[in-house]
């Protein structure tokens, strides 16, 4: 309840914004891709944040259980994309997104 | 009290037959293909006979007509029933003894005709298939299944014309074939529709009904409607102006010609004629073309085969004025006579194709008759039969083709001074029946033999067998006499409207058409027997008329000149160039270029530059938020149809924080 009192919603919403724009920022400008990887768990967990934050402001448990899912995706993603990237790194010898880009015509 | 006739058997054996033979002929042995070929027309034949017995006698039958319905309903539309049904009555009757009868002799000769041709299973099958649609058209209970049996039968016969297709004067024989009756077909349909449009229903007997109920009913409608069948009728019997297909139509195997070209199919128009004469009744006007149609076609036809080499092609336009006389007939309203002509017309026509076909079969292939000369004593049987057939369709007594010529003119004769004309023509047309067929009989038969012809085949027993039949039946088929075959087929086509008998005028007019026929073969003796230059020297003499006559007038000329070659024209102009090379081509490759150069110009978009993509990304969903941000409500927007709602919720709440902060 003092939570409710003390921090505004607004609050938890604008950090929320800056974890994901942070995300967004680190997936455009590096180059590394296990980085891009990990800007994207910052974008999840900003989209979290504001899941639980509103589910608090509403009483509504339906964003909880939401950001359950979103984090059980998240893990099987990393599993998944960890494996993706060993795999990349084994037959490229590098992890530069610039230079994996044989997903054109 | 009807015991059952599985009437649905006699067309449906010759189709399995077709079946067996066209698929898997090529593999059976040549004894069982012939055996398949010919034991369905012949259990066709003993259905009918089945169907017959009892029913024969003079007396109309007690049970007809017979309906048989199938089970199944074809059409069920609305208000519209259409069934597969089977209608035995006099008129079926008749038509089915002669076209199953004929058709079976016709396919016991076609096993030694045939023998030795290579397509042996195919011709077979398209025998089969060909009384397979012949015994529906017989059949029909309703006018739209007819319609299926009389484009089938147009099917058989154009892939029995071109049955040498590798010849491609056959195979534009038989295009020639189907597309003229095509024209005919079409108005056959309209006057289909145009029949559905005025009764509501196809069912003959039901459209009698109604006409019956109506008596004052005439013209009109009705007068278009049997305007429009007759064009139907004319295109698949082969009358002015649609006749041209019939001589080329030779280009097929004899049998054929005989079967299809002669005895059956292109009675169909006649056929179909009486089958609706309660409507041609009620039209005067259509009846009258019917007999103009009739009577010109059996004069020109007559005198252009007086001129032709081609023994069958002499045939073909005999056939062409013979069915001008049936149609006269039934101008005349004598549909009885009509269809006695039409019986005696299938024995000795087909006879007579049959025999032609002994003669070239016996000379190797040859067709042309100043080729031929001195065959009598080589071939006996062939000769006589042969005769047996012209003395038939020349009309002398006691030969089948005397007495239902004889019933067509008498007929006429009594139909007023319209009538009378159209007995003189047919008188005129009876002598140069008689000048032609025997010009055929003197060339083929007499004198010194010409050319290399001379018989080095002996025509095989499976040949002449039914060649006697038909002979016998040349000779007798007309005995029954036209008082008691139209008292019999009465129920059917309607009273015989001819008066009794007024003194002796029936007994003149019968001694003048013998007596016509006979001049006939006169004229034929001296020229070419007694004076063999003759009729080259009448030619020299009359080098015009001769001329028009060999040319068969030019109507195939005239034709190509103002149908077929405008029409290849606009075909090859119109549609070929400007339709389809300029608009549908055009079209095509519009929409392929507009594919290409979008594809072009997007495929830039697509570097395989992840943080390119994430950036459109970001820009795409940043471009959205905003939207949705600036728009208010996406309802007002008309954007109903994806669920906006979550942003529109998170707008609202962003704007009321940031009013209120900045407040």
């Amino acid at each position: 309840m003092s939570l409710h009192q003390d921090v505004p919603l607004a609050w938890y919403l604008l950090l929320s914004a800056a974890l994901f724009s942070l995300g967004v920022t680190g997936f455009l400008i590096k180059r590394n891709l296990i980085t891009v990887f990990m800007s994207i768990e910052v974008m999840l967990n900003g989209v979290n944040l504001s899941f639980v934050a509103f589910a608090h402001q509403w009483h509504a448990v339906k964003g909880q259980i939401f950001v359950f899912f979103v984090m059980m995706v998240a893990a099987a993603e990393a599993a998944v994309g960890l494996a993706i990237i060993i795999a990349v790194f084994r037959a490229r010898a590098t992890l530069a997104v610039d230079r994996i880009d044989l997903m054109k015509l | 009290m009807n015991a059952p006739l599985h009437l649905w058997l006699i067309p449906l054996l010759p189709l399995a037959a077709f079946f067996l033979n066209g698929i898997l002929g090529g593999r059976l042995p040549k004894w069982l293909v012939s055996a398949i070929g010919v034991l369905a027309p012949l259990a066709s034949f003993a259905l009918v006979v089945n169907a017959a017995r009892g029913l024969i006698g003079v007396a109309p039958g007690p049970s007809l007509p017979y309906v048989e319905t199938s089970p199944f309903a074809w059409i069920n539309v609305g208000a519209l029933h259409v069934d597969f049904s089977f209608v035995l009555d006099q008129l079926s009757m008749v038509m089915l003894l002669v076209v199953t009868g004929v058709g079976f002799l016709i396919h016991v000769y076609s096993v030694g005709y045939m023998h030795e041709d290579e397509g042996y299973a195919r011709y077979f099958s398209f025998l089969n298939l060909f009384l397979f649609f012949m015994t529906t058209l017989v059949l029909a209970g309703n006018i739209l299944l007819m319609f299926v049996g009389w484009e089938g039968v147009g099917l058989a016969s154009y892939l029995l014309i071109g049955f040498w297709y590798r010849k491609p004067s056959a195979a534009d024989a038989g295009k020639k074939a189907f597309i003229v009756n095509r024209i005919g077909d079409f108005g056959f349909l309209i006057g289909i529709f145009l029949l559905l449009g005025a009764f509501g229903t196809f069912t003959f007997s039901e459209i009698a009904a109604r006409l019956a109920a109506s008596p004052a009913w005439q013209g009109d409608i009705l007068t278009v409607i049997c305007l429009c069948l007759l064009t139907g009728a004319a295109g698949k019997s082969a009358q002015l102006p649609l006749y041209v297909w019939l001589p080329d139509a030779m280009e097929g195997p004899t049998p054929v010609s005989a079967l299809i070209h002669a005895a059956t199919m292109v009675t169909a128009g006649v056929y179909m004629i009486a089958r609706t004469h309660f409507l041609f009744d009620r039209s005067p006007f259509a009846l009258g073309t019917v007999a103009i149609v009739g009577a010109a076609t059996a004069f020109f036809a007559a005198t252009m085969g007086l001129v032709q080499n081609d023994i069958k092609r002499v045939l073909a336009y005999s056939t062409i004025s013979q069915l001008g006389y049936m149609f006269l007939a039934c101008g005349v309203a004598a549909y009885s006579a009509a269809i006695f002509h039409l019986m005696t017309h299938a024995f000795f026509k087909a006879l007579l194709f049959l025999a032609a076909g002994s003669v070239i079969h016996a000379v190797g292939g040859e067709q042309d008759m100043r080729k031929m000369g001195g065959l009598w004593r080589a071939m006996p049987i062939t000769f006589w039969t042969m005769t047996a057939a012209v003395l038939a369709i020349s009309g002398i007594f006691p030969f089948a083709g005397f007495f239902s010529k004889d019933a067509i003119l008498y007929a006429a004769f009594l139909q007023g001074s319209f009538g009378k004309t159209l007995w003189a023509v047919g008188f005129v047309t009876a002598l140069l029946t008689a000048i032609y067929m025997f010009r055929l009989w003197y060339m083929t038969f007499f004198g010194a033999p010409r050319g290399e012809a001379h018989p080095h085949h002996a025509t095989p027993a499976s040949m002449l067998g039914p060649m006697v039949v038909l002979g016998l039946l040349s000779l007798c088929g007309g005995w029954i006499g036209i008082e008691r075959f139209s008292n019999y087929l009465a129920p059917a086509t309607g009273a015989h409207r001819v008066p009794s008998i007024t003194g002796h005028l029936e007994l003149y007019l019968s001694l003048a058409a013998i007596a016509i026929a006979l001049e006939g073969w006169l004229i034929a003796d001296k020229y070419y027997r007694r004076k063999p230059g003759r009729p080259a020297q009448l030619a020299a003499a009359m080098v015009g008329a001769y001329k028009l006559l060999f040319n068969k007038y030019y109507v195939d000329e005239l034709y190509g000149a103002v149908f077929v070659r405008p029409l290849l024209a606009i075909a090859k102009y119109l549609l070929g160039w400007v339709v389809d090379t300029a608009i549908v081509g055009g079209a095509a490759w519009l929409l392929g270029g507009i594919a290409t150069f979008s594809g072009a110009f997007l495929q830039g978009w697509q570097s395989g530059n992840l943080r390119s993509y994430a950036a459109w990304l970001a820009f795409g969903a940043a471009a959205a938020l905003l939207f949705a941000l600036l728009a208010g409500s996406p309802h007002a927007w008309g954007l109903t149809f994806f669920h906006a709602e979550p942003i529109y919720k998170l707008s609202h709440i962003a704007v009321a924080y940031f009013g209120q902060a900045r407040r």
